[in-house]
Order: C-alpha cells, then sequence, then structure tokens
C-alpha cells in the first residue's frame, strides 16, 4: 500500500520510502522517516495534491511523489 | 544584502557580538528580526519568505549587535541553495552565537534544524516562539524540561505579541555565562565507530575552528563541496591530507563490509535527528491539552480547498479586493490630485516672482511636477489600499491555499504549484515576484515562473486598467461602474492565469524541456491576521517603496517627454515624428502610434503610459487635468478611440514588455541576456498577437464598437 492511496480520514505508518536524491531528502527534512504515522487530511479540488499531517505539520504531497512511499494501513 | 553575494564576512568591530538567526521557513524569523533591530523587513505566512537575507543592528543594555536573517531551512543537509548559504554562514562566518527561532505549533520538526546547528555552533540558543498561537491550540511546551533536554539556553516567546523578548535579549546580552551542553545525538553504533576514529585524525588539523565530530561525519559522507571549503577556511589540506583520506576510505569500505549502505549514510543520520526530536519531545515538554485540536483550522482548509467552493472563494476574494480598491481609491486621487493643482499654482507664482525664464519653468513645473504629481495621485490611493488588504491575506495563510488549489493545473503544465505563489507577489510588482522565484527548487520550473511573471498585471498597471474600464464600459451610476472595473480587472487577472499556463506549457516543450518535479509544499496554520501591523508595515515597507521607485522614474520621464514635445524638427514635434512613425503598427494592432508610444517610453514603469498618451495627444506635451473621467473620455474619442481600441488597449497593458526594473532583476537572477530578452518577447508578442488577433475578428465581424 502506499501514501496516495490514503483518503481524507485515513491514517498510515511509513514502511519505506522509494525515491532518492532531493525528494526524499525533502521528505526526511519534513519527519517522514520509517514508523512515523501520516494521515490524509483533505485534497485539492482536483483530487491532487493531498494534504497530510506528519508529526503536527500539515504538508502538501502530489500524488505521484505520494505513490513512491510504502505505508501499513 | 544577499547571503554569499559579498555580506561583509568580517565583523565591524571586535566589540560587536555577532548573532544569527536561523530557523525553519515561516516560524516569525523576521517579525523576530524586526522586533529587535526595529527595521522594516516583510513578513509572510508563507514557506521561503526571507530570499534576500537582512542583516541589522541593535543595542541592548549596552551591548552591540549585529543579527544576520539567515534564510529560512528545514535542514542543513539538502542541497538547495538557502540551506548551503545558511549552512556556511554558520560554518565558516564566525557568528557569536546562533539563534534557532522555533515553531511552537509544531516543535518536533522544528527540533530537527535545532539539533543539526546545535551540532554545529558552539553557542546556541533555541528559542520557542508563537506560543501564544500554541496556546491558542491546546499545546502547552515546558520550556524548561526542553532546555534541560537540548542542553542549551531556552527561551520562549510570541514575537507578534512581543512577549518574552525581554528574556531573550537577556540571553544575547549575557551570552557569555550561559552554559551550552548540547545533547549528543546517537548515531548508529557502526556509524559512531567510524566517526570517532576519524575525529581522532582531524582533531589537529580543525584545532577547534571547525567541529570535530560533525566535521567527521562530514568526512565519511563524502560531501566534496563542503570538505573543499572546509580545506579553504583552515588555510590547509583536511580532505585531501593523506592520512585523513585513508582513515575516511577504509571506514568506509568498513561500514559497507557491515552492510550499511554509504550513500543512505544521510538517511541514517536524519533519521537519528528525528528520532531524538521525537524522544525529546515525549518527555514531558509538549503536553496536548484535551481540547486541543487542529479542528477548527481543518474545517477551514477543507471549504477553501472544496471542490466548488475553492475555486469560488479564489476569484470572489480577488474581485473582492480589486473592488475595495477601485471604490475607495477615488476619493483620494481626487483630493490628492487637487491637492496637486493647488500646489502647482503656487510654483508657478514662485517661479514668476524669482523671474525664472518661462523655458525652464515650464519644463519643471508642467514637465516634470506633473508628471510625478499625477504618478502619484493616480498610484498611491489604489496601493495604499491593495498592499495591506494583499498582506492580511497573506498574515492569514491563505496564499499557499492557493498554490495548492492551483497546484494541479501547474502539474499540467509542468510547472510548479509555488508559481501561484510568485504570481501573487507579481500582483504587487512583478521585479518582486522575479526575485520571489527563488522559492521554487528546481531549476527549470523556477525559470518558468520568471519568465512568465509578468503576464500578471502588476499594481502599477491596475490605474490605467482602471480607468479604461470606467470610462469605456461604465454607462451610469457609481456603484455599478465600480463593480464593472473591478469585474473588468479581475477577468483580466484570470486571463493572465491562464496566459501564464499556456505560455508555460509552451515553453515546457520547447525551450524549457521537462517534466514537472516533486513538490513538497508546507501548509502553515491560519494565523489571525494582527491589523494594525499589517497596515503599518504594508505602507511603509511596500507602498513608499513601490511609489519611491515609480516617482524617481517618473521625474525624468516628465522631463524627456516634455523636451520631446517641445523640440521641433520642420515645425513638427519629436513625438507627434515617433507616433506617426510607430502608426501603422499601432493601427494593425488595434491601437495607434501614440498609444504605442506611450509603451515604448513607459519602458522604465506602467504607471506612466497613460499620461504620455494624454500629453501627446493634448499636443502641448503638457499633462492637463483628467481628474474628472468624463473629460478623459472626450480626449480619447476626440482622438478617434473606440470600445474596440479601449479593449485593445487594455490588452496591451495586460501582455506586453516588462518593466525596465523587472527585466533587470530578471537579468540578476538568471544572469543570462538569452533568459532576460526571452523575458522580454514573450509577454510582447503575446500582447501582440492577442491584439491583432482581437482587431481582425473586430473588422471580420464588421463590429463597430
Amino acid at each position: 500500500m502506499t501514501l496516495n492511496s490514503l483518503m481524507p480520514g485515513q491514517k498510515g505508518i511509513i514502511k519505506k520510502i522509494n525515491t532518492s536524491g532531493e525528494l526524499r531528502r525533502r521528505l526526511l527534512d519534513m519527519g517522514l522517516i520509517k514508523g512515523t504515522e501520516v494521515s490524509c487530511l483533505f485534497k485539492s479540488f482536483c483530487g491532487d495534491p493531498k494534504a497530510y499531517r506528519v508529526r503536527g505539520t500539515v504538508i502538501a504531497l502530489r500524488n505521484n511523489d505520494s505513490a513512491l512511499i510504502d505505508i501499513m494501513g | 544584502m544577499i547571503i554569499g553575494e559579498g555580506l561583509e564576512r568580517k565583523k565591524q568591530s571586535d566589540k560587536i557580538v555577532r548573532v544569527a538567526l536561523a530557523g525553519n521557513p515561516n516560524v516569525g524569523k523576521s517579525t523576530l528580526f524586526n522586533l529587535l533591530t526595529k527595521g522594516h523587513q516583510h513578513t509572510g505566512n508563507w514557506p521561503g519568505k526571507t530570499v534576500v537575507n537582512a542583516v541589522g543592528q541593535f543595542k541592548a543594555r549596552g551591548v552591540e549587535f549585529e543579527l544576520v536573517d539567515l534564510p529560512g531551512t528545514y535542514s542543513l543537509m539538502a542541497s538547495s541553495p538557502e540551506e548551503e548559504s545558511a549552512r556556511d554562514f554558520l560554518c565558516f562566518d564566525k557568528c557569536d552565537v546562533a539563534v534557532v527561532v522555533c515553531d511552537a505549533t509544531c516543535l518536533e520538526r522544528n527540533l530537527n534544524l535545532a539539533l543539526q546547528i546545535s551540532q554545529l555552533c558552539s553557542r546556541v540558543i533555541v528559542c520557542v516562539n508563537l506560543m501564544d498561537e500554541a496556546e491558542k491550540k491546546g499545546i502547552d511546551i515546558n520550556i524548561k524540561a526542553l532546555g534541560e533536554q537540548l542542553g542549551l539556553p531556552t527561551v520562549g516567546i510570541s514575537a507578534g505579541k512581543r512577549r518574552g523578548i525581554g528574556r531573550l535579549i537577556d540571553m544575547l546580552v549575557n551570552f557569555k555565562e550561559l552554559s551550552y551542553f548540547p545533547i549528543k545525538i546517537k548515531y548508529k553504533s557502526e556509524i559512531e565507530l567510524a566517526v570517532s576514529s576519524i575525529e581522532k585524525e582531524i582533531g589537529h588539523i580543525t584545532k577547534g575552528m571547525l567541529p570535530k565530530r560533525w566535521t567527521a561525519l562530514k568526512l565519511l559522507e563524502g560531501n566534496e563541496k563542503l570538505t573543499k571549503k572546509c580545506d579553504e577556511y583552515l588555510g590547509k589540506a583536511l580532505s585531501t591530507n593523506p592520512k585523513v583520506t585513508r582513515v575516511v576510505n577504509e571506514k568506509r569500505q568498513e561500514l559497507v563490509n557491515l552492510g550499511i549502505d554509504i550513500n543512505k549514510l544521510q538517511d541514517y543520520i536524519v533519521a537519528s535527528l528525528v528520532l531524538t526530536a521525537e524522544e525529546i519531545c515525549n518527555k514531558d515538554v509538549i503536553k496536548h491539552r484535551p481540547t486541543a485540536n487542529y479542528q477548527r483550522d481543518l474545517r477551514l482548509d477543507k471549504i477553501l480547498t472544496g471542490k466548488f467552493v475553492g475555486p469560488l472563494v479564489m476569484i470572489l476574494l480577488l474581485a473582492l479586493v480589486m473592488w475595495i480598491t477601485v471604490v475607495g481609491a477615488n476619493v483620494p486621487s481626487q483630493l490628492l490630485w487637487e491637492g496637486f493643482s493647488f500646489l502647482e499654482k503656487q510654483l508657478i507664482s514662485l517661479a514668476n516672482f524669482i523671474s525664472l525664464p518661462t523655458v525652464i519653468s515650464n519644463l519643471l513645473i508642467k514637465g516634470v511636477y506633473r508628471v510625478v504629481a499625477w504618478v502619484v495621485s493616480v498610484m498611491l490611493p489604489p496601493m495604499a489600499i491593495f498592499f495591506p488588504l494583499f498582506t492580511l491575506l497573506e498574515d492569514l495563510g491563505y496564499l499557499p491555499r492557493i498554490a495548492f488549489n492551483l497546484d494541479g493545473a501547474f502539474k499540467k503544465c509542468s510547472a510548479c504549484g509555488k508559481q501561484a505563489l510568485t504570481m501573487c507577489m507579481g500582483l504587487g510588482c512583478n521585479a518582486v515576484g522575479v526575485t520571489g522565484s527563488r522559492i521554487i527548487d528546481s531549476k527549470r520550473e523556477r525559470l518558468l515562473s520568471i519568465l512568465t511573471n509578468s503576464f500578471v498585471p502588476c499594481n502599477g498597471r491596475f490605474p490605467t486598467l482602471i480607468a479604461l474600464s470606467t470610462v469605456f464600459f461604465v454607462f451610469e451610476g457609481a456603484i455599478l461602474g465600480n463593480l464593472t472595473a473591478a469585474f473588468i480587472v479581475t477577468i483580466i487577472i484570470v486571463l493572465g492565469v491562464f496566459v501564464t499556463m499556456a505560455v508555460s506549457v509552451f515553453l515546457s516543450k520547447t525551450f524549457l524541456k521537462g517534466e514537472s518535479s516533486a513538490f513538497v509544499l508546507e501548509m502553515p496554520p491560519f494565523r489571525r491576521p494582527r491589523v494594525g501591523s499589517v497596515i503599518v508595515r504594508s505602507l511603509l515597507d511596500r507602498t513608499i517603496f513601490v511609489l519611491g521607485r515609480a516617482v524617481s522614474v517618473a521625474a525624468p520621464a516628465g522631463l524627456v517627454i516634455w523636451l520631446m514635445a517641445n523640440i521641433k524638427i520642420d515645425g513638427v514635434t519629436v513625438l507627434s515624428l515617433l507616433s506617426e512613425f510607430l502608426d501603422p503598427l499601432g493601427k494593425i494592432m488595434g491601437l495607434d502610434g501614440t498609444i504605442l508610444l506611450g509603451f515604448v517610453l513607459g519602458f522604465p514603469a506602467n504607471e506612466i503610459v497613460l499620461p504620455i498618451i494624454i500629453m501627446a495627444y493634448m499636443g502641448n506635451g503638457v499633462l492637463t487635468d483628467y481628474s474628472s473621467l468624463e473629460q478623459l473620455k472626450n480626449i480619447l474619442i476626440s482622438n478617434g478611440w473606440e470600445l474596440k481600441t479601449a479593449i485593445s488597449m487594455i490588452i496591451f497593458t495586460a501582455f506586453h514588455w516588462p518593466c525596465s526594473t523587472t527585466l533587470l532583476t530578471v537579468k540578476k537572477e538568471t544572469k543570462s541576456l538569452k533568459w532576460t530578452a526571452l523575458a522580454f518577447i514573450l509577454p510582447t508578442l503575446t500582447g501582440m498577437v492577442l491584439c491583432i488577433g482581437w482587431n481582425l475578428l473586430c473588422s471580420l465581424l464588421n463590429l463597430s464598437l
């Protein structure tokens, strides 16, 4: 299961981040590491991007980026 | 002053205490900076506002301080230019003490940066800002416990309410007496072993100029760019020292043998930081009261990004801002113009009194003075209304929601959603929008944002748009008139957004080939705007700044235009010669030579385009009082204007070359003549094509509007 499949109101725990380089570092900076709980809050009116709560902060990710993050439901 | 572009590397004097102000984006760093230095650096409620760094001085309790505001960064590890410049400053430009500003409403994430800096700098003060916001959200922070956990002097403040500033200043004054025993970040045991072996080798080289442990870690990571800078800073070989190189390579190999991917070293390091931050927060530092909830923000967000309501609110807010601007500007504009006219009469009598030659008094009063008076009376009121309104939305935190809403569309155009933020800045001033494009990480997407910024009409073009739409589209009634003018400006801005997207698609397929890159946008919590300070700040910082620039351009322009209208060649003025020359091109575009000449001469500032046109029409090179719009209409109509001419002019006002300031800024940001030329050509071509198309359509349909 990947992060993009979460719908508003659903939660998951990060298992693995399947990307390297810039995006990976940005995600790590935001505290998205293995074991972090992420909840999907709301989505943009075209469904993409979606907003997630991570460690008390709200961040927006595009679906094709969040598809690179494995989670446990 | 821009860090890395010549910040004085040495303090002015040893007596001055140099303080670096670091922190995540949008934590109120700039507010604190302003508070301490009494400066007026502008802050906004969205990430990445401080793209140009400020340096300020202040004196407290007899001690002199120099405060350097570093760019807001989430970490010092990633390779964005902002993070690099912040890291290099902390690393090599010895500050006496670093203050890390954290956001109390999301402390855990903020601690990541604080921990990184605590490993790099010897004296770090942790300053937890927005304590009041956290309290409102039901988050209690135990500052004492936090300080004990971090092992660093820690203070809680609410910069917006000026709470806790005294305690922070006390700490800064006594910075030498405070105790700094930063918590040691524990890495994986294999990494710890490697680091301590390297540490032993480099101690005699770094000699306390760089922290050993931190340097050892960077050597192990193999960050060549950074270690080279370390060599330069130390003045001797560190990374190329044979002994050090040998140990580093040995340890890297050992790690690989132990099954640790050396390329993922940073992952382990970041994970240790994040987990340390989590641990600290779990130790009685943060308590969420049972009432703690984010529900209010969430509800608001769901509305503002909702399927139908989201876009509707965006357009309505835009229209509302424009409407208030139009309505509010009418009377003050009139009053200002009358005031200036009164003053002009006094000036003329004064000129007569001191028997100034007529040529000179005309040149100064009817040329320079009138154009300046025009620019001030036409520009100041809309700016003084628009900027505070816009700043309110910014303070509230609405702008990142616009970026969130529009990102889907920008993605389809292979651009970045943050471009919506730079376009919003462009509404105020395109040059600011161009500089602001630094918030976009990808170089390609940043260029897209820079090149298309002038497709959004800036504040300097509003008066022309408002005047033309009021004169030509409004038939009766003041209320209806204002509504129509606001409506038309709104349409032009929305059209600008669509054209921006179309041009972005074009560029992504031609000059700037590529796909949209990853997009991580922080959505800061909504904050109640501080209305009073918003008005003061936006008036002082933005309005006066933009107006000052416009006036300094308008004055010489007034001189040149007066000269052109009064110097005659074979009995014809230079002004009419030029407009005749431009007439054929103007006619094709549904304009005329004089209008086009107005745009050409208005290159230094868009505000003076309409006054130039009127001066040229009047034929005497003197700007006449057009305070009554009826009179303006008569002047234009007697010069052959129709409704379709006004529409062409509105189109070309929205889409033509950027003003000289904006172009210079593009040159500065891109460091390339090619991109600067493209920034000129793109909007110009677009405007010409649209105007010619509109004119053709009119003649095809035989429209006589």
